[in-house]
């Protein structure tokens, strides 16, 4: 089995967002592999350890993209590749699934996984737009995956429903939660890792120029929602706080 | 300004989403003709609904093979429809079939798209999309430089037209060709079939690690069943086993905006709170009168919430009975 994954470099779920200038402050933050991409990386182990072939993480980002890279192979990984993204000065989604895609092309997999969305763009485009690009099928927020030959039995979360699809490969996955419990890195995996292989690459070794991949869409504005202050704790027995709570809701906020 | 307008007519257990009127009502905000598509099998009678909301016209693309959703079908009859009619955008609903079909369409078409807007204007002369960033911890205005403008729009965020009974528009059916699908949906388990769906409810109650276990998260569902809400969950009471993962709200986990969001033993950590706190009304439940949640909540209660829901249920109850 050929397996790749994509994965993304993300801001921490804990970090408060800070704004200035125009631009998300990201100097001091801590960065993390997209949540959504850890069920990627184990799935993809897993389907290595039962039908063999290797792991490949892809991710397309700036160097500091390395550590996450590292993470992914300590957690069993084989190998990793960087795309250097700091010739393209501004990207989106089309962008990242052009340069992914145009990676991928004459890789011939057999499967790639990626996070159902980012944590932080939350767009949820870049699988589906991969798999279009390569000409392949897709299957988006999945919780189990079955692999037989030629053939996946894929369970998919569809607003809650559990939808049963039947594809064939080469495929794409977008990973949703409940599809496993991914590892932590154990301290030898960790040591390995550092040995493993990881390859850096600038669009020009993927015959990209960077007009190809020019953004469809940009950024005009980067804001923080108001702040939300605190409302009114209810006071009294609890009888009183319920009706007083009903009242408000009907009367004050009329929401029911 | 865009001058045509197409908006994906969605389709759900033979009823026509919500969502897509609002995106009816999104499109009007941008475009000076609007056209409702329809995809699927036997969805023709649906066009009158799309016209009364705003929709000019109706374009239905059916097909044996649009019976029932598949992302390849849908994508294909879409791509015919924008072929014909050539539009400066096209408006879907940000839900599970608009997350699979539009990234498609985009990557066909080499087009830009905007993915889960909650606001759009006209300023500068261009259209600008608002759209959460960080699970809603930040936003950004996003405009489209070139070609076609997509966008997928979040539910509860555009308030629908008024139904205009008098109003009619030419509704036209097209042949669409659909190519044997290689993706097939074996069997769908509705689990949420009859119960309000969480994206698009008014009003959401959920719990955390507080209800303590599977059988105390049963007094959420009562509190939601008898509002006519839809039941959520913080990731503690997800990852404790009390429920669902795909009941999760948060920042890994669906993000909300109900009009009333009712949060039970719910601490209010930041990854959670990203997902909740545009909700337009906020009451929190919890023993701890330093929990985080009180801190953006509008209404509180400080208290056991063994206690406190089983008399908001009655309480409620009394109320929507009178």
């Amino acid at each position: 089995m050929n397996i790749f994954v994509l994965l993304k470099r993300t801001f921490d779920t804990e970090e408060k967002i800070v704004v200035n200038n125009g631009n998300i402050v990201d100097d001091e933050a801590e960065f993390v592999v997209n949540p959504y991409d850890e069920y990627a990386i184990e799935e993809a182990i897993k389907i290595r350890d039962e039908h063999g072939g290797e792991v490949t993480v892809v991710s397309l980002g700036d160097e500091d993209g390395e550590k996450e890279l590292r993470t992914a192979l300590a957690m069993g990984a084989d190998k990793a590749v960087l795309i250097n993204d700091e010739d393209i000065e501004e990207s989106d989604q089309f962008t990242t699934a052009t340069v992914l895609a145009t990676f991928l092309k004459d890789k011939n997999p057999d499967i790639i996984l990626a996070g159902n969305m980012a944590v932080d763009g939350g767009s949820g485009q870049i699988g589906p737009r991969v798999a279009e690009e390569l000409g392949i099928n897709a299957v988006t927020t999945i919780t189990k995956l079955t692999i037989d030959g030629e053939k996946a039995t894929v369970e998919r979360d569809v607003e809650g429903d559990v939808e049963t699809v039947e594809v064939s490969l080469p495929l794409l996955v977008t990973c949703q939660q409940g599809l496993n419990e991914p590892r932590y890195p154990s301290l030898p995996g960790i040591m390995k890792a550092k040995k493993k292989p990881l390859e850096e690459l600038e669009l020009d070794d993927l015959d990209l120029d960077e007009d190809e991949v020019q953004a469809k869409t940009s950024v005009v504005e980067v804001f923080l929602p108001e702040k939300k202050t605190a409302g009114k704790i209810l006071e009294g027995e609890l009888d009183q706080q319920v009706s007083e709570l009903v009242s408000l809701l009907r009367t004050e906020a009329k929401v029911i | 300004m865009a001058n045509k307008v197409l908006v994906f007519g969605e389709v759900r257990e033979d009823e026509l989403r919500n969502v897509s009127l609002e995106a009816l009502s999104a499109a009007k905000s941008f475009a000076n003709e609007i056209v409702g598509v329809l995809v699927g099998k036997d969805v023709k009678r649906f066009s009158e609904e799309l016209i009364q909301h705003g929709a000019d016209r109706v374009v239905v693309a059916e097909h044996p093979n649009l019976a029932t959703f598949t992302p390849e079908g849908y994508k294909q009859a879409l791509l015919q429809v924008i072929e014909q009619e050539n539009p400066d955008g096209v408006v879907l609903g940000h839900t599970s079939i608009g997350r699979d079909v539009a990234p498609r369409v985009a990557a066909k078409l080499q087009a830009g798209l905007v993915s889960d807007v909650t606001k759009i204007e006209v300023a500068d002369g261009e259209v600008q999309f608002t759209r959460p960033i960080y699970a809603g911890k930040a936003f950004e205005k996003r405009v489209v430089r070139e070609g076609l403008t997509l966008v997928t729009i979040r539910p509860n965020n555009f308030a629908v037209l008024e139904k205009d009974t008098a109003k009619s528009g030419e509704v036209e059916s097209v042949a669409v060709e659909i190519t044997d699908l290689q993706t097939i949906i074996k069997d769908v388990v509705r689990k949420t079939s009859g119960k309000v769906d969480l994206s698009e409810a008014k009003i959401v109650v959920s719990g955390g690690r507080g209800v303590k276990s599977a059988e105390g998260f049963k007094i959420i569902e009562e509190l939601a069943d008898v509002l006519g809400g839809a039941v959520g969950a913080s990731r503690g009471a997800c990852d404790a086993g009390f429920c669902d993962y795909a009941l999760q709200i948060g920042q890994t986990g669906k993000v909300v905006t109900p009009d009333l969001y009712i949060a039970v033993g719910i601490s209010g950590a930041i990854q959670h709170v990203a997902g909740m706190s545009n909700s337009k009304v906020i009451v929190a439940i919890n023993k701890d009168p330093e929990a985080q949640i009180f801190n953006i909540a509008d209404y509180g209660i400080v208290g056991d919430l063994f206690e406190v829901v089983p008399r908001l249920i009655e309480e409620f109850k009394a109320v929507t009975v009178s």
